[in-house]
């Protein structure tokens, strides 16, 4: 900072610990939600909306994350909910890669119109497209299937975009020489592009996978009942239960929230400066 | 590397490349052939059969026909809550845009001001990025449920703000209020990252030639990630344009129309009354307000944005 090199003041340093004083509390007030959370779940249900509300459970019910789990299967959602990000994940890192691949590297007519095709779909809403979708669904009897819940989501222009830029970086001696020797296209792909990119991918994976996890229009739509539920969805099949139960509910979110909130502490550096290249995973 | 048509134009050296180029367009085909399939399957299809279908009154059951430009007709002068739903889309849509921009910018300096903690913080306002939207909506369903914790504390303060979710005029508040809680942390790293970024020099000089901190941010922060704080402004415009989510999960639209947005009205129109033509109109007229903000987005960027960092 500019100030060390001026040296500080009484004020200045006054002013800094205000700075911290007032952080501190912006997060305690930000933190709210997440311990309201917590807490919820963990107390009996008819104390839930005691007045003057209770900042801690008269009695701490560990045991309510387990009849959430039971109340609703979800079990059941969390499966769901792995095979369907996990699938959508694989997938759109393949196919990704390959057209990014492609785009980078490949000399061919009307690359340049293609890829302005493909950077065009990034601004197609999914609402716009899940009427025809949802047609085509029932129409091949996708309704409530794993292939019905994954493929359609499974080939967004992003990854290209992104891994392109990221092929781009990468030396081209690398592979002339590879060439040289008689490698394919295909070979050269796999052995000394894919495995120079592992940052990139690993970063496309995790975007990719957590966007999924929390996806819920596309769920909503072409599932019915709880087999195919994922957990979003599951969430609500909460809310429409007899006679609500807030502390169930709140376990749940809080199961719902915990592989996300695990991965952004474990993954912090990575995530940060993932974002911080500006590298156009979308706002919120 | 010397595949230029300048390069020494041996005869021998134009065959291989003319065999390398073939080679490339056979190799290209096959890498694309997966992407462009899904491509052409799941969105460029539906997008043409989204816009057929919007010309039609296709209900799922019984007869439909082609009926020309009747459903946009029918949205534009007819529909009394077409017009509702357009209003509360923008409302929506301009509140949070600006409250997420001036939260996370200003969030995004503070930080960038402490002396220890900056990485702590930063981590501390995403971490409901990674997070389903139902399951934040659901928390905030709770405290703002009637009877619930905020109102509690709007009574403790002597506010006198009537329960969010059942007041047609404060309903869109909440909405609001879930969607900055859960994304603001996003925009907040990216212009965190941005402000990092710029040279300290710069800052240093200035502050030797006397400028205060309020003049250091507008006349040097400020410009210097222009570039990365209009990315954000886009990104947030065009996701807070489609929400639907948070609407799902605390109001269903209600009470009554209040918080029906634009995407909730295509869920509705298209899976609840089963109008999938009319349901298809709305959706186009999403799609027009989002392209028409990206291609408006774009020239003016060319104006005032700098990119000579």
């Amino acid at each position: 900072m500019t100030s060390e090199t001026l040296g500080r003041s009484q004020g200045q340093r006054a002013g800094s610990l205000l700075l911290h004083a007032g952080m501190v509390l912006a997060a305690l007030a930000f933190l709210f939600p997440f311990f309201w959370m917590v807490t919820n779940a963990i107390r009996p249900n008819a104390e839930v909306l005691a007045v003057p509300p209770q900042l801690l459970p008269s009695d701490w019910q560990w045991s309510n994350f387990v009849y959430a789990w039971l109340y609703l299967p979800f079990g059941r959602f969390f499966l769901n909910s792995i095979i369907v990000a996990g699938g959508i994940t694989i997938l759109t890192l393949a196919v990704s890669s390959m057209a990014a691949y492609a785009f980078a590297r490949l000399r061919f007519p009307f690359s340049g119109s293609l890829f302005v095709v493909y950077l065009a779909t990034l601004m197609v809403p999914q609402a716009v497209i899940v009427i025809p979708l949802f047609l085509m669904m029932s129409w091949l009897g996708w309704m409530n299937s794993f292939q019905g819940l994954i493929l359609p989501m499974a080939f967004s222009t992003f990854g290209t975009f992104m891994l392109r830029q990221y092929f781009l970086q990468i030396p081209k001696e690398l592979e002339e020489a590879a060439m040289i020797e008689g490698c394919s296209r295909f070979t050269i792909f796999l052995r000394i592009i894919l495995p120079l990119s592992r940052p990139m991918l690993g970063l496309l994976a995790l975007f990719t996978f957590t966007g999924q996890w929390n996806s819920f229009l596309w769920p909503l739509i072409i599932v019915n009942g709880p087999e195919y539920s994922t957990i979003p969805l599951g969430l609500t099949l909460f809310q429409s239960q007899q006679g609500v139960q807030w502390n169930y509910m709140m376990a749940g979110s809080t199961i719902s929230m915990l592989p996300g909130i695990l991965l952004t502490l474990a993954l912090q550096r990575y995530i940060f400066s993932g974002i911080a290249m500006g590298s156009g995973f979308g706002g919120r | 590397m010397q595949l230029k048509p300048s390069a020494a134009p041996s005869r021998a050296g134009t065959g291989r490349a003319k065999a390398i180029l073939r080679d490339d367009r056979r190799a290209a085909f096959w890498f694309l052939l997966p992407s462009f399939l899904g491509l052409a399957v799941f969105l460029l299809l539906p997008l043409a059969a989204s816009l057929a279908l919007s010309f039609t009154n296709w209900q799922l059951i019984g007869q439909s026909k082609f009926v020309g430009w009747r459903n946009y007709v029918n949205l534009l002068t007819i529909d009394p809550s077409f017009w509702q739903i357009l209003r509360n889309t923008f409302h929506f849509t301009i509140e949070y845009l600006v409250l997420n921009i001036v939260i996370s910018l200003t969030m995004a300096v503070w930080i960038s001001n402490l002396r220890w903690g900056k990485r702590f913080f930063r981590l501390i306002f995403f971490l409901p990025t990674f997070t389903p939207l139902i399951g934040s909506a659901i928390v905030w369903l709770l405290i703002f449920t009637p009877g619930g914790f905020a109102d509690w504390f709007f009574s403790a303060l002597h506010l006198p703000i009537p329960n969010l979710l059942t007041s047609p005029d404060l309903a869109i508040q909440a909405i609001v209020i879930v969607s900055l809680w859960s994304g603001f942390g996003y925009n907040l790293l990216l212009f965190g990252a941005a402000l990092e970024a710029i040279p300290s020099t710069y800052l240093d000089a200035a502050a030797i030639d006397g400028a205060s901190s309020w003049q250091r941010f507008w006349k040097i922060k400020l410009p210097l990630i222009s570039p990365t704080l209009f990315f954000g402004t886009v990104m947030t415009a065009i996701t807070s344009l489609q929400v639907f989510d948070q609407v799902y999960a605390l109001t269903r639209g209600g009470p009554g129309s209040a918080t029906a947005t634009l995407g909730f009205s295509i869920y509705r129109t298209g899976f609840a009354a089963y109008k999938m033509g009319y349901a298809s109109a709305i959706a186009w007229v999403l799609f027009v307000i989002i392209m028409a903000l990206t291609i408006l987005q774009l020239r003016v960027q060319r104006r005032w944005v700098h990119y000579d960092l």
